[in-house]
């Protein structure tokens, strides 16, 4: 218990009837950058709303620092929240928007100030304390709210999808802004997103949900190398999808037929012969040789390159299989490869190394 | 792009060709008039004069001039306080909830406001249907003279005028963003704390235009005095009405109506000195 901030258990929401969050359960830990990663309108900002205080869950329960919160006002909480586009009270200066909570809980005026001078200074906004929020850019209105929220020394810093009205280079240097804030300020942070890449590169751990589900909580690395399901896997980068069928059980040892050729797998789960499968492959995973490269082809497959897409450090290659199936191959450029002159219609191989696939069961 | 323009420029021109013709040209006609000499034989008259200005500067004008803004500043509060709750309560619903109610406030345009003001009568009149009322549930054992009173007045014009409040109040209302409201519970703001703090601020331009579209035809709509004031209610409008109808005193007329033009242009030039340089100034 001490090591979770928060924990959900069994939580479920419907709003007017209709459920928008199944069965719920999630352990924070104290400390760690966690994003909620799902496509728009699965449930992310009900998730977050339910942590803050603002709607109460149909069912289960939900604790902060040990504390089950059912009921409980949100400025209570010690989790508080940065809102989607920030609400920023537009005829307050930046000052007066980050004072607001001080002076709801009626903190002597001398504290007040030395308490916002100080969160200021941490989100260098020194500058422009007397600056209304039109009157900034969208990344210092972010700074604002972010000020505004921790302010209060919250445990639990809640954010909804504060990047994501931010142009791509803007976004990229608040993405590093804020995982050093987080670790400045040392709180945990709740982040929300629609993009992978974000909560890739930004999180301890990735907390991948669909459709009012979450389908799987993992390192960055966890859920893009071990997806659990089909669902994960496309939403977490691309993902090339074999149909497949376990043809070989021999220990760890795995035989698949793929296409009329055998070729080895590896998997910690466990198979039985004759079950359909899922072979999942990353592009940058993929291999391509021409004919002369190839050498033994015996558990390659055979294609055509129908599209070369030059994207300066990498190549990307569309193949035809023969199956028609098309697969994306992404290579990267290195001096000990620097045959990267690939011709649309040329006849390739495409393969993979053993084990740098992922083997998912079909789903019912 | 240069269509665009033709166009911007085209209904620019005819706002401003309207705003020539209906209140500029006007306002200019009333104002020579209010100069010109009056007698017995002619509505108006050559020479020039100030005379009628100086008239005004008579207690029994003054008089009607503070008890019309008294009367109309009355009507505008109340009209406020009842507006602000129902045009909020109503910001706040469902969309076809919305939709109904704001179609049950314009229904009552759709009959003419003389019309409505007359059957007003026969509520407030001795034996009319609140009096009835109140006998039958025993609150008054005879009934009240309401009407031909202020009360009557100022019922009348809150009657006729409250749409007009509620209507800038809601638009401003419902652009008002949720999560500003959830963002101050969240920092622990209670509801009046927040209300005070976030709405009020932020809904004071419809306050504002509300107040202006109250107040304005409150002091001057001649017949819900004449028909619920009776005689002796005296406001504005009727005195201009007067002027011009029954003595037959053009330049007088005119003059008060100058001199109150004059005044809320004043009163509008504060409003929009106070309110220049904040961003949200804008009427409705
Ligand atoms: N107040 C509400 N009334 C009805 N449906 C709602 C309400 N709030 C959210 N929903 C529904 O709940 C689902 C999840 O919404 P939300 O949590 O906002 O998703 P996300 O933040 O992931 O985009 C959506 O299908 C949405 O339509
Ligand atoms: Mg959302």
């Amino acid at each position: 218990m001490s090591q979770n901030i928060i924990e959900l258990r069994e939580v479920s929401k419907s709003i007017h009837g209709h459920d928008v969050l199944y069965n719920i359960n999630l352990e924070v830990r104290n400390g760690e950058f966690l994003t909620l990663l799902g496509p728009s309108g699965c449930g992310k900002t009900t998730l977050l709303r339910l942590i803050s205080g603002f709607e109460q869950p149909t069912t289960g329960k939900i604790f902060i620092n040990g504390k089950d919160v059912a009921g409980l006002a949100p400025h209570l909480r010690h989790a508080h929240t940065v809102f989607q586009s920030y609400a920023l009270f537009p005829h307050m200066n930046v000052v007066e928007n980050v004072a607001f909570g001080l002076r709801c809980q009626k903190l002597p005026k001398k504290e007040i100030d030395e308490r916002v001078a100080e969160v200021l200074k941490i989100v260098k906004l020194e500058k422009y304390a007397l600056r209304k929020p039109e009157q900034l850019s969208g990344g210092q209105q972010q700074r604002v709210a972010i000020a505004r929220a921790v302010v209060n020394r919250p445990l639990v810093l809640l954010l909804d999808e504060p990047l994501s009205s931010l142009d791509y280079r803007l976004r990229k240097t608040m993405q590093i802004e804020l995982k050093q804030l987080q670790r400045k300020l040392g709180i945990t942070f709740i982040f929300v997103t629609h993009d992978q890449e974000e909560a890739l590169s930004m999180s301890d751990r990735v907390v991948v949900m669909q459709e009012g589900y979450i389908e799987q909580i993992g390192t960055p690395r966890q859920v893009y190398e071990d997806p659990q399901n089909l669902a994960v896997a496309k939403f977490i980068g691309e993902a090339n999808i074999f149909d497949s069928e376990i043809v070989g059980m021999d220990g760890k040892q795995i035989t698949v037929m793929i296409q009329g050729k055998q070729r080895m797998v590896k998997s910690t789960r466990s198979f039985t012969v004759g079950q359909k499968v899922y072979l999942l492959v990353r592009p940058e995973d993929l291999r391509v040789w021409n004919a002369e490269e190839a050498g033994d082809t015996s558990d390659m497959l055979p294609g055509v390159v129908e599209e070369v897409i030059y994207k300066g450090t990498t190549v990307d290659l569309m193949v035809r299989l023969t199956n028609n199936k098309l697969v994306a191959a992404t290579k990267f450029f290195d001096e000990d490869d620097d045959r990267l002159e690939y011709k649309i219609g040329e006849p390739v191989w495409t393969t993979w190394s053993p084990g740098w696939e992922v083997v998912l069961p079909h789903e019912e | 792009m240069k269509n665009e323009n033709g166009l911007k420029y085209f209904s620019l021109s005819v706002i401003w060709i309207w705003l020539i013709i209906f209140a500029l040209l006007p306002f200019l006609l009333v104002s020579i008039v209010s100069f010109l000499s009056h007698d017995e034989n002619h509505l108006i008259r050559l020479p020039f004069t100030l005379a009628h200005y100086i008239d005004l500067n008579n207690a029994i004008y003054l008089k009607i001039f503070e008890k019309s803004f008294y009367l109309a500043g009355l009507c505008t509060i109340i009209c406020l306080i009842l507006g602000y709750p129902f045009a909020y309560a109503i910001a706040r619903m469902e969309n076809h909830f919305k939709s109904l109610f704001i179609l049950l406030i314009i229904i009552p345009f759709w009959t003419s406001s003389l019309i409505r003001t007359y059957s007003m009568i026969t509520i407030l009149k001795p034996k009319g249907i609140i009096n009835s009322v109140l006998l039958w549930l025993g609150i008054i054992d005879k009934p009240l003279a309401l009407l031909y009173s202020d009360i009557a007045v100022v019922i009348g014009l809150i009657y006729n005028l409250l749409p007009f409040m509620v209507l800038p109040l809601l638009t401003n209302i419902e652009r008002l963003d949720n999560r500003l409201l959830d963002a101050a519970r969240d920092l622990g703001a209670n509801r009046f704390t927040t209300f005070r703090k976030i709405t009020l601020p932020l809904t004071m331009p419809g306050i504002i235009s509300g107040s202006i579209l109250v107040f304005l035809p409150a002091m001057t709509i001649f017949y819900i005095p004449d028909l619920l004031g009776g005689s002796k209610s005296i406001l504005l409008g009727n005195l201009i009405q007067n002027q011009f109808l029954v003595t037959q005193n053009w330049p007088l007329g005119s003059a008060i109506s100058i001199v109150f033009t004059l005044l809320l242009g004043f009163l509008l030039f504060i409003y929009w000195r106070t309110m220049r340089g904040k961003e949200h100034g804008n009427l409705i």
